[in-house]
């Protein structure tokens, strides 16, 4: 592999790599229509990065279990994460780099300097506040300031997994750390969450992609995700949706429902909730998606994910607590109170019109007696 | 803690509890109502009379011979829209998962698409009962706030829960909140509007019926 070459533009580093531009604007026209851009996009975004040096990009993590940077790093679709890798000049990767150390922190720092106003920065995690950030320090630095201090510079964050993007798992019930999403304690830039646990690869390198060579933030949705990819739940686009209209459900994971590729709506798939390109774009090239796979999808790539009751609950199954559904002994028990509190009132209720009626039919017996 | 949360959590808990305490009360209140004493004699045995009730309760719900042009379409709207109701309420497979949630026990369901047109010819039947209503100078006269309040909430239930299954209006999950919070709401009502119907019904037509078979006469 050809060694990066600082301010070089992009076309010139894919000659040097031995990509011809043809090949180049077939991934450009691949990757605007897999963000469902109009066609005109593809050979625009090849002209844009043809021509443009290297957009700087920090890659900080938080805390998180690097999940989403193995997930960033299997890009599947032919010469993409070598593409990737040589559009954008990775300058800070704690996880990729080789440097370590005052090194490492020296290149950020330089990255951060160099490229002021105009980076990327990706991050993936959460970031923990308790303990005064002391849950998660590089360099003896917490999360939380060095997230403060690489957000000034930053033109735009692309937050990369539920965590950074919605708190994740760190942020589900108790919380022990304190930890917050990236939106919480950045106001100021525009933010890009590309949600999962982990997000697609070809999500998060096509949201990469698409903002650096348009410079701008792509269409939103209310959780600010990237509508081509997060604009239709899995359930809208499952290809076991046609089971779940005609009323054909697997009850368990190995009956013959399942075998035969029914909906995993009764075993707590929700997809019907989850907004995602799971079901189209799937994982491993394309290979399949967890519902494939035979499993219900979690809803990873949601707010709150991991407190919204048991994973393998039904969505339309009432939520009671922590254990999710409800248990019959606790409606019972819920039920016999009320039973037996309706049965009161309406023992007194019947009590007290029987003796209105009695005092309006024997008006002289409630009238004080002359001795 | 979100919408869909709370309606399927807490909410429904209130709910559920506010509907126990209210019917209870209301059956009970009803049931030891002072009924009026009968001076005179029973003109049929204790064993007629509580026959002639059984036979009421079943009679009413079929038109009478003699009215049948002028009530049968009405009875006709009626039965069907419950019995679309029924449909769907009971036989629809997420609403058996969160029975089955409640009651630890389920049942088979019927196919999705099929659920959905019975929906949409439930909720059709609705708009021509509320049509009639309003149309019929009688009927107008008759109905009170609680009518309209019960059929507008019965249909709020239908409304945001064939908006969840197709998907319009807005987000799935935001649909299924308001239609499960729509839930909430009509067991709230249920005991204190007319919807409580629903326990009255059979009982009430019984006790017209055995009160006239004391009295030999035949509803």
């Amino acid at each position: 592999m050809q060694p990066l070459v600082d301010n070089v533009a992009v076309g010139e580093m894919l000659r040097l790599h031995g990509i011809s531009r043809r090949g180049f604007i077939k991934f450009c026209t691949a990757a605007a229509s897999a963000m469902a851009l109009p066609p005109w996009m593809g050979p625009a975004m090849a002209q844009q990065l043809q021509n443009a040096p290297r957009p700087s990009v920090i890659y900080l993590s938080f805390q998180e279990c690097t999940g989403c940077f193995e997930s960033f790093t299997r890009s599947f679709a032919p010469t993409i994460e070598s593409l990737i890798f040589n559009v954008i000049s990775l300058d800070y990767d704690d996880t990729l780099m080789a440097a370590a150390g005052d090194a490492a922190e020296s290149a950020l720092a330089k990255a951060m300097h160099d490229n002021f106003g105009k980076y990327v920065l990706i991050i993936d995690g959460s970031v923990p506040t308790g303990a005064g950030g002391g849950y998660c320090t590089a360099g003896g630095k917490s999360a939380v300031d060095t997230l403060r201090d690489a957000a000034k510079g930053a033109a735009a964050i692309i937050c990369v997994g539920t965590c950074s993007a919605f708190g994740g798992i760190p942020f589900a019930d108790p919380n022990p750390t304190d930890a917050w999403p990236i939106s919480a304690i950045i106001s100021d830039k525009p933010i890009i969450n590309v949600s999962g646990c982990p997000p697609i690869p070809e999500v998060i390198t096509g949201t990469l992609l698409q903002y650096v060579t348009t410079g701008k933030v792509p269409d939103l949705d209310e959780h600010l995700r990237p509508k081509a990819f997060f604009g239709t739940t899995i359930h809208d686009r499952c290809y076991r949706r046609p089971f779940y209209d005609q009323g054909k459900f697997a009850k368990t994971f190995d009956d013959e429902g399942a075998r035969n590729g029914w909906c995993l709506y009764e075993l707590g798939c929700k997809g019907p909730t989850t907004y995602n390109a799971c079901a189209t774009t799937k994982w491993n090239g394309g290979t399949s998606f967890p519902i494939e796979s035979g499993h219900g999808c979690i809803g990873c790539s949601e707010p709150g994910f991991w407190d919204k009751g048991s994973l393998y609950s039904p969505l339309s199954a009432t939520d009671w607590g922590k254990a999710g559904e409800s248990s019959p002994r606790q409606v019972l028990e819920l039920a016999a109170g009320a039973i037996a509190g309706g049965a009161v009132l309406g023992l007194a209720s019947a009590g007290s019109g029987r003796l209105r009626q009695y005092r309006s039919e024997h008006p002289l017996d409630s009238e004080p007696k002359d001795s | 803690m979100d919408l869909l949360h709370f309606a399927r959590g807490l909410g429904l808990k209130i709910a559920l509890g506010v509907f126990c305490l209210g019917v209870t009360w209301r059956i009970v209140s009803f049931a030891l109502l002072r009924i009026r004493r009968e001076y005179s004699r029973p003109r049929e045995s204790v064993f007629k009379y509580v026959l002639g009730g059984l036979i009421t309760a079943g009679s009413r719900s079929w038109p009478h011979r003699e009215f049948i042009g002028r009530t049968g379409a009405g009875e006709a709207l009626g039965y069907s829209y419950h019995l679309g109701l029924f449909a769907v309420v009971l036989l629809f497979t997420p609403h058996i998962l969160f029975l089955r949630s409640l009651f630890g026990f389920a049942w088979p369901g019927l196919p999705s698409s099929l659920i959905t047109i019975i929906s949409v010819l439930t909720l059709t039947l609705f708009l021509a009962v509320l049509f009639r209503r309003l149309t019929s100078r009688v009927m107008r006269l008759l109905s009170n706030f609680d009518d309209y309040f019960s059929w507008f909430i019965t249909m709020l239930v239908m409304v945001t829960g064939l908006a969840a299954t197709s998907h319009v209006g807005g987000p799935y999950e935001t649909l299924l909140a308001l239609h499960i919070l729509s839930v909430d709401v009509l067991l709230i009502w249920f005991p204190f509007g007319k919807l409580m119907h629903a326990f009255y019904i059979f009982p009430s037509r019984a006790i017209n019926g055995a009160l006239l078979a004391r009295k030999g006469a035949t509803s």
